[in-house]
């Protein structure tokens, strides 16, 4: 098997025989001229972020700190939820009475999984600029099967966790890569499908509906 | 026998393959709609990025980068994904690495595996080998589901099942799902595919994907997609084996910044597509608790060899240039015979499998050099510079293989030669264009040219080419500007 690699090395370095021996992969250049920070203001990030999330068939709901709990329950009754999963760290005042929850605190099965009603989570990050909402495994998120079998999705997204341009997230999201290895998920909307007939079909696999309630601090 | 990309239908050159794709109306009808919506949408979601120019620029430099130094990019991959858990396997070709995941399956007892839409082990053609081994390997991509049931061939990277309508689907789910009572309308269709996956994700032992990259520095491989179940195979089964080309790797994971603003507008014409898993090594307790990666050659290190084909490699197979393609808008994806088909696939099938093969050497030719697909390529992927360099290519090889005398004097020859060095100069390529021009005229009859010499006569007889105009665009251009 090593003699694989050998034979693939040593065709790609015969192939490349017009590259000088001396040049390093840096001494190719590479412009990169594009943006990398936003400059707009918090609060239109915060509304563009609103606006490109309910474009993929999600919603959004802008809510208060202190209202949080309320608009839980709220998300949760509309959608029928009765069997909720939820990470374990997931501060228990998020939860409504009345619910079951089933806690990975426990380590749920993949058929436990599917067979409840939805999930709740936070998110490591929101980017406005594209409405994509990034799972890193972190705070309040729990492991990708928990977010990829119930059948919806409650994301709670901090306004502070906003950013305005894909350049940013990834640069938030270094950390948790690259010093623990934690997988990163982004979501924008719904799964979709335009595979019949260009027909655009929303909710083929993963969670077919996707909440989000983006909390700010209370403006005073 | 070495398997390649080339010839899922047998060896037939392009002309004749086009003919019948030609001759199938319902493609035709999607095909159009298809690309005619794609190419809107795209525009629009290109339109709004006001540093596109910048990120494409960027692009194609990392892509140069990688591909200078492809070696010791592939080498800092192994030791990334070795440190994060995970096991790097080498192939030189499909059957190596067709028998490496085989292996890995076999020893995990699984009889089933779930598999998402990898081009790359389309190439390999994994699930023949996997079905000879007693394996069966579930596609589960809608439209790889629909093509898997149906056993055919995909037509096009991005919507492979665009030649099916949807009462044949209807007809296919009932006959080979169980599917009870259905209706025709996508939304149950798909609702009934869900309902068959799911099953499947929650039972497979292994899971089988492609990865669109894989950074050298962190060891992190992504999938992007739409429908979610990437995030199954790539998050619920215990073992994944993800099959790679290559020239997928990229450098550093900060690179993603560009690439992954580049791929879904080109691509799906979104600002970001729905889901895009990364995943680096193993994590405990979250997610496969094995993962191989399996790094594929076939073919690819001899692209690599040609200073000017080996840009073929930068592409992140968004299919932009497929959609765009007057002659693939036409004929479709089955005409090119291949797993890459379009403009990409008519400089890559070449030179993947090489030149002098009957089929492939009729690709570089099934273009009119219009030029749009260089346009639209996110990396700057010089389509029609290599186009016509594999053109001179296929020619000389005639001329080596002793066709003679006689296409030492083919037109052909001397033009595409004339043009390849001049593609790129301005003022030479008017005057070859000039010289296309004057050397055309005993072809043309009442305006429209009806027999092409030699090897593009068969592409000619399908449909009426209109000849070089009289005024160039760029002569037409100057006047009108007036200077
Ligand atoms: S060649 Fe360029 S436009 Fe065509 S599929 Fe590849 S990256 Fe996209």
């Amino acid at each position: 098997m090593s003699g694989a690699k050998e034979e693939v090395l040593s065709r790609i370095r015969r192939s490349l025989k017009d590259v000088p021996r001396n040049e390093r992969p840096e001494d190719v250049p590479v412009e990169r001229g594009y943006r990398t920070e936003s400059d707009t203001s918090r609060e239109e990030l915060i509304e563009l972020f609103a606006e490109r999330v309910s474009e993929y068939d999600a919603t959004v709901t802008r809510v208060e700190e202190a209202e949080l709990p309320a608009a839980i329950e709220k998300a949760l009754r509309r959608r029928g939820v009765r069997r909720l999963v939820v990470p374990p760290d997931l501060p228990e005042g998020w939860v409504p009475k009345g619910v079951e929850v089933l806690s990975d605190a426990d380590r749920l099965s993949n058929r436990d999984l599917d067979a409840s009603d939805g999930v709740l989570t936070g998110c490591a990050l929101g980017i406005a600029q594209t409405g994509t909402i990034a799972l890193d495994a972190g705070e309040r998120q729990g492991r990708r099967a928990l977010t990829l079998l119930p059948d919806y999705h409650l994301c709670v997204v901090r306004e502070d966790q906003v950013v305005g341009l894909v350049p940013e997230a990834f640069d938030r999201l270094r950390d948790a890569v690259q010093s623990e290895g934690r997988a990163i998920t982004f979501i924008s909307g719904p799964s979709a499908t335009s595979d019949i007939e260009l027909e655009r079909v929303a909710g083929v696999h993963g969670p077919r509906t996707l909440d989000v309630l983006l909390v700010g601090r209370a403006l005073s | 026998m070495k398997q390649d990309a080339f010839s899922p239908g047998g060896g037939a050159p392009f002309e004749v393959l086009a003919k019948e794709s030609l001759a199938n109306s319902q493609l035709r009808r999607n095909l159009g709609k298809a690309t005619t919506t794609i190419r809107q949408k795209r525009a629009a979601a290109v339109g709004e990025m006001p540093d596109w120019e910048e990120l494409r620029e960027a692009g194609r430099a990392l892509k140069e980068r990688v591909m200078r130094h492809l070696d010791e990019y592939l080498l800092q991959l192994e030791e990334s994904v070795t440190r994060a858990g995970g096991k790097v396997h080498w192939a030189r070709d499909a059957r190596e690495a067709n028998r490496i995941v085989a292996s890995i399956a076999r020893g995990h007892a699984a009889r089933e595996v779930v598999k998402v839409k990898s081009i790359a082990t389309d190439e390999t053609k994994l699930n023949e080998y996997l079905e000879r081994e007693g394996i069966r390997a579930i596609e589960t991509d809608l439209a790889e589901l629909i093509i898997q049931l149906s056993g055919e061939e995909s037509s096009h990277i991005l919507v492979p099942a665009i030649h099916k309508n949807r009462s044949e689907i209807r007809e296919l789910f009932l006959r080979e799902l169980d599917a009870g009572d259905l209706s025709d309308e996508p939304t149950d269709l798909t609702n009934t595919a869900r309902l068959y996956l799911r099953k499947k994700f929650l039972e497979a032992e292994v899971g089988i994907s492609g990865a669109n990259f894989a950074v050298a520095e962190t060891g992190t491989v992504s999938v992007v997609e739409s429908e979610g179940n990437g995030r199954m195979c790539t998050t619920l089964p215990r073992v994944l084996v993800t099959v790679m080309g290559i020239e997928k790797v990229i450098p550093a994971w900060q690179d993603f910044e560009v690439f992954m603003q580049l791929l879904p507008r080109s691509s799906t014409a979104e600002r970001m597509n729905p889901y895009t898993s990364f995943w680096t090594g193993v994590s405990e307790g979250d997610g496969p608790q094995e993962f191989h990666l399996v790094l594929l050659d076939n073919g690819r290190t001899d692209v690599l060899a040609d200073e000017r084909g080996r840009q073929a490699l930068n592409c992140i197979r968004c299919s932009a240039c497929l959609n765009v393609c007057p002659v693939y808008e036409r004929v479709g994806g089955h005409a090119y015979n291949s797993v890459y088909p379009g403009p990409i696939g008519a400089i890559l099938t070449p030179q993947l499998v090489g030149i002098g093969k009957k089929g492939p050497d009729s690709l570089p030719y099934a273009s009119s050099l219009c030029g749009a697909c260089y346009e639209v390529c996110p990396v700057k992927i010089n389509i029609p510079e290599v186009l016509i360099e594999l053109r001179g290519k296929v020619v000389r090889h005639k001329q080596d293989a002793g066709e003679g005398w006689r296409s030492r004097l083919d037109p052909e020859n001397a033009a595409m030669q004339l043009m390849a060095r001049n593609f790129s100069d301005v003022r030479l390529y008017e005057a070859s264009q000039k010289l296309a021009k004057a050397g055309q005229w005993p072809l043309a009859r009442g305006g429209v040219i009806q027999r092409l010499p030699g090897r593009l006569s068969g592409w000619s007889a399908v449909r009426d080419l209109k000849p070089v105009p009289r005024q160039t665009f760029r002569e037409w251009w100057k006047k009108e500007r007036g200077s």
